[in-house]
């Protein structure tokens, strides 16, 4: 049997290369294992020539390696040449399967059936290799695999691929190639367009789903795996089609299972997260240390030196401070009461109730998303109506928060411990009230995206915002001087309903009195007059429905049905009828909403007989923008076709506005009644594109617009995740001569955006400019507003938004 | 049963942002130029100029300096267009003032004249100008009543998907064709090798292209077929037939939207050479009135 090492690192990615790399000048006894004949597989694997990105740009890499943004080939490069300089002992073609014993008497048994003895493991296999399963009812039916090694061994069988990407496409068509195999292939896409994938794949898939080689279905989810039956949901509804084998390519998380297996515990069950670790990476497996992707830090810097740290640690030096340390001091050096780094952290953790639950680790992840401030007291955090995404958290003082706009001395309290803000943070809307300190106050404002990781890694934290959200909503809507206890009842009753797209949550006709606050999401409503369903209104999340028979009583007089995926708050209607009767105010406001609610319900019933064609004619419109997104928008760019002359001004204004790229694309989309949508951003209420940004390159900005800042690292899975296609990947084209000098001398390209020829003749060679993402930021900064609007010649582009654009006051406008 | 209440007034702005060119803010520039107009011919008849009315009285310097100044500003709607600086500026309201008070230059540069028109370069500059104007309206009318028939015509297809769509459609015509006789085989050739756009400003339009060799294979080929005994089965006849339909009406639609691609733009091509041989025209005018002054 062999000799036993000091340290054995599992793979030798950028985090295991780094550990292995500092375990050899330390001349440790140490071992790389590597599953491949060759350094670091993923990064390997990237595609010849990519750009890789060093992010994040503040954060010092510590490392016997060195790493700098450049090509793949000679990242990879250095890496090869380090490793042999640093005399690191690599173990390639060896693949762990198994591990047993405990800290000081490791045994690793490789696929091979050899085995390796430590004192120590670093596990840094990252995340690969575990495919993302099916989660429908029946995704463990035998039917379903997760690979598809040869495609020529399947005859006569119904098979559908699920999965948009690559690799997904490539299976469908190599399934569909030869007729001879009798194979009847469909493939699924929850979206409607092929955006993660390369175009000549889409390409050959589009032909093939013309020719009826396969089945190409989009907007198309798997809900049911039975046996031989797959059932769908689709835009229309649920179908079932006959389906002897499915062929999930759906992406990877944590290879969960090899890891539990070693004694390693995560820290819940949800599928994303990680194993729970020491501030010194040490897994709950004594002995036993995890880093890198795996430990949920994908990005190569972190993992680098991750490497580097655990080594250390392992090699006794307690008082090595994290890399991150000095970014976390400069957060905490305006804090007053000179405490150190992990004083801070105790302290927000101690004090805030939602963060109480978070591991020291975590806790300074978290912190290094977050942002610590200090307000003195009678000083503004937050203004009514500013855009605003972001929780806060109240570690010390308290705050008011003005309830009635006309009056500011009317206002709550909010406690220390508690949080608020999270109001912009699930609606994705503009703050609803101005929250001022009572008191000398310290705060953490917590970033979405770091306020969602907290919710999906620590459930209790998620149960407090939903009860606190749930009960501000109410007061907040309500107003009229309720006090939390008033509604306590209310809120003890109420409960979150997700809503699927199209599904009613009122019918017309039906009996029930209770209400229903859209939290997420927005609904519309519509009324059957003459047999068809006419529509009379939007409803953004913030608003609520359901009054009417409440106060009026009989029957629903209307139904409301999601534009797109929301939740709603469900409120017991007898609860309610209790607020609303010991508080008139409350009720006179009630009435007086309903009141003009019914003025509506009269107008378009009065309306309806003189010009049924008018209110058909906007119900379909209303209809039609529903279904392209306009639902989850909240400003989105219309071309009116009866005015287009298709000059592509607006384009060429884009493109001039923005460093020479354009972020509209006017001639694709959907048109109805001759109004198009053309391909350009929604700014979506919550935003698709943000939901995996690695550098947290997406924010919204001062006016409402989502935009996408210089950190991006033009990784593309915003664009992926779009599902309309609004974000492009592109090179910053060199500047162009100025107008007047292609006016009268004719250089350069002219107005708008150049030709890629023109663009890598006049480039600088020597300069590799990287792809990022690029997409419309509403023209933020620029005095006059979007520039495709003001561009346009003819007056067909507006932008609007759906609330103000989605109501039957514009009958009575264009009546008029 | 809305919490949200309807906000009248910017529903009232959005709707009032969504006038066209002609409509814009309430017909605020036909507004205007109609006031420019009847205080020019108002004035054209109660100023009593001696001898008589002529563009070398002070009256007639007036209206022509005004003109003058109309021109050359109107002229840099083409500059405004495209440069895009910042500012409060709409194209659209830009486009509106452009229409309406170019069609003012029509009084304005008639009354200047005095009704003395010659064989001199006077005359010519004003002959330019109408030209212009008259090219402008044209323009007017095109942009008025093409921009819906474009919107019908592409049905939601870009123009980039309708050249690829006939590209694929060429690429199965010739697989399609691989089993047909050498004479059939050649009426499809035809089809792939000409260039169904070519032919000229003519052509592109009026839209139409006699000349059409998908037609004429297509004609052919059933004109044969009409002789011959259906085989039943799969015909490979059938496919090229088919498919030699899908590419016709393709053509058919993307020979449309170039048309009024092309109308939409024709106008300028006499509408922007005139405004530099008026502008050129006009420098003389000038000169020459003050040189001989």
């Amino acid at each position: 049997m062999a000799d036993k090492f000091r340290v054995v690192i599992v793979g030798s990615g950028p985090a295991g290369m780094s550990a292995a790399g500092r375990a050899a000048q330390l001349k440790l006894k140490h071992v790389l294992l590597e599953k491949t004949d060759h350094l670091s597989d993923t990064i390997y694997k990237y595609q010849k020539g990519k750009h890789v990105m060093a992010t994040p740009s503040q954060l010092v890499l510590r490392s016997d390696m060195d790493f700098d943004a450049g090509k793949r080939e000679a990242i990879l490069e250095i890496w090869d040449k380090q490793t042999e300089a640093c005399a690191v002992n690599v173990q390639y073609n060896a693949e762990p399967v198994k591990i047993e014993g405990e800290e000081g008497d490791f045994t690793i048994t490789l696929k091979n059936g050899d085995k390796v003895m430590a004192e120590t493991i670093v596990m840094a296999i990252g995340t690969q290799g575990n495919p993302n399963l099916m989660r429908c009812p029946g995704g463990d039916n035998k039917l379903v695999q997760y690979q598809l090694d040869d495609p020529g061994e399947y005859y006569d069988e119904h098979i559908t691929v699920i999965g948009s990407g690559d690799a997904g496409i490539e299976n469908a068509l190599g399934l569909a190639a030869d007729a001879a195999q009798n194979n009847i292939v469909t493939i699924l896409n929850r979206s409607p367009e092929f955006a993660r994938a390369k175009k000549a794949n889409v390409k050959l898939l589009m032909e093939a789903g013309e020719q009826g080689k396969v089945d190409v279905r989009t907007e198309t989810t798997p809900a049911e795996v039975k046996d031989g039956e797959l059932v769908l949901e689709t835009r229309d509804g649920q179908e079932t089609i006959k389906c002897d084998r499915i062929i999930a390519r759906m992406g990877s998380a944590p290879p969960r299972k090899f890891v539990e297996e070693c004694g390693i515990e995560f820290t819940s069950e949800d599928r994303e997260a990680y194993p729970k670790l020491t501030p010194a990476f040490e897994s709950t497996k004594k002995g036993i240390y995890v880093i890198g992707a795996l430990a949920g830090y994908p990005l190569i810097k972190h993992c680098m030196n991750q490497g580097y740290d655990v080594i250390e640690f392992i090699n006794g030096n307690k008082d090595l401070k994290p890399a991150d340390e000095p970014i976390l001091e400069k957060k905490f050096a305006d804090l007053p009461g000179g405490k150190s780094v992990d004083e801070w952290l105790e302290f927000f953790r101690e004090r805030v109730t939602i963060l109480n639950e978070l591991s020291s680790l975590q806790m300074r992840e978290f912190m290094l998303d977050s942002e610590p401030r200090r307000y003195r007291r009678g000083e503004v955090v937050f203004e009514k109506n500013e855009p605003g995404s972001s929780l806060f958290a109240i570690a010390e003082g308290s705050v008011a928060v003005e309830i009635d706009p006309n009056d500011p001395s009317i206002t709550v309290p909010i406690e220390e411990g508690s949080i608020f803000g999270e109001v912009g943070l699930i609606s994705g809307r503009r703050r609803g009230a101005t929250v001022n300190a009572a008191e000398d106050l310290i705060v953490v404002e917590i970033s979405r995206t770091a306020a969602l990781k907290l919710q999906a890694s620590v459930p209790a934290a998620k149960r407090a915002i939903t009860r606190i959200s749930t009960e501000r909503q109410l007061l907040q809507m309500f107003g009229s001087g309720l006090t939390k206890d008033d509604i306590s009842e209310v809120v003890e009753g109420s409960e979150i309903m997700n809503v699927r797209a199209g599904e009613a949550i009122i019918e017309e006709g039906s009996e029930g009195n209770d209400i229903y606050v859209i939290r997420v999401g927005s609904m519309v409503v519509e009324k059957k007059i003459g047999g068809k369903p006419v529509f009379l209104s939007y409803l953004p999340a913030g608003s609520y429905v359901g009054e009417m028979t409440l106060i009026a009583g009989g029957m629903r007089t209307a139904t409301v049905k999601a534009a797109i995926k929301s939740e709603v708050i469900k409120i017991n209607g007898d609860a309610f009828k209790k607020v609303l009767d010991k508080h008139p105010d409350l009720m006179r406001k009630a009435k007086q909403e309903m009141a003009s609610r019914q003025d509506i319900n009269a107008f378009v019933e009065a309306k309806k007989d003189s010009f049924s064609g008018v209110v058909d004619y906007y119900s379909g419109v209303a209809n039609f923008l529903v279904d392209n997104g306009i639902g989850e928008a909240t400003d989105v760019l219309l071309i009116d076709e009866n005015l287009c002359v298709g000059c592509d001004n607006c384009e060429k204004a884009c493109a001039d506005s923005h460093e020479g790229l354009s972020r509209l694309d006017r001639e694709a989309g959907r048109t109805y009644a001759h109004l198009h949508v053309p391909t350009s951003c929604r700014h979506c209420e919550h935003p698709h594109c943000m939901s995996d940004c690695p550098p947290d390159a997406i924010h919204r900005g001062p006016d409402g617009e989502v935009f996408i800042d210089d950190t991006c690292i033009g990784c593309g899975n915003c664009q992926r995740y779009c599902p309309y296609g609004v974000i492009r990947m592109d090179k910053v084209p060199p500047k162009k001569p100025g107008l007047l000098s292609w006016l009268f001398f004719g250089s350069g390209p002219g107005p708008g955006e150049p030709d890629k020829q023109w663009a890598a003749e006049n480039s600088d060679p020597e300069v590799e400019k990287p792809k990022k993402a690029i997409k419309c930021d509403m023209c933020a900064g620029i005095n006059g507003g979007p520039a495709c609007v003001r561009a346009c010649p003819t007056g067909a582009a507006i932008r609007v938004a759906p609330e103000e654009f989605l109501t039957v006051a514009k009958l009575e406008q264009e009546d008029a | 049963m809305a919490s949200v209440p309807v906000p009248g007034d910017v529903a009232k702005k959005k709707v009032a942002m969504h006038d066209g060119f002609l409509k814009h803010a309430g017909y605020k520039w036909l507004k205007i130029a109609s006031f420019i107009m009847l205080l020019s011919i108002v004035s054209y008849l109660f100023i009593d100029v001696s001898p008589r009315h002529n563009g070398g009285s002070w009256y007639g310097y007036t209206l022509g300096t005004i003109g003058a100044g109309l021109i050359l500003w109107l002229t840099m709607l083409g500059v405004r267009k495209r440069a895009m600086t910042p500012g409060k500026w709409s194209l659209k309201a830009w486009t509106s003032a452009h229409i309406y008070l170019g069609l003012s230059l029509i009084v304005i540069g008639t009354l200047h004249t005095g009704f003395q028109f010659g064989w001199n370069i006077h005359t010519a500059a004003y002959a330019f100008m109408m030209i212009v104007i008259i090219s402008g309206i044209v323009g007017i009318y095109f942009y008025a009543t093409i921009p819906q028939s474009l919107s019908n015509n592409r049905d939601e297809m870009t123009e980039t998907q309708m050249l690829e769509s006939l590209r694929s459609l060429d690429r199965q015509l010739h697989e399609a064709a691989q089993p047909l006789s050498a004479e059939h085989a050649a009426l499809v050739l035809q089809s792939l090798e000409q260039d169904p756009f070519g032919g000229g400003f003519l052509k592109r339009v009026s839209g139409k292209y006699p000349n059409c060799a998908t037609r004429a294979a297509q004609a052919d080929l059933r004109r044969e077929r009409a002789y011959q005994p259906r085989m039943g089965g799969d015909d490979p006849l059938d496919k090229v037939d088919a498919l030699l339909e899908k590419k016709e009406a393709t053509l058919a639609r993307v020979r449309r939207h170039l048309r009024l691609k092309a109308l939409l733009q024709v106008w300028l091509f006499i509408h922007v050479p005139m405004t530099f041989a008026l502008i050129a025209s006009l420098s003389a005018h000038i000169i020459s009135v003050f040189f001989y002054w």
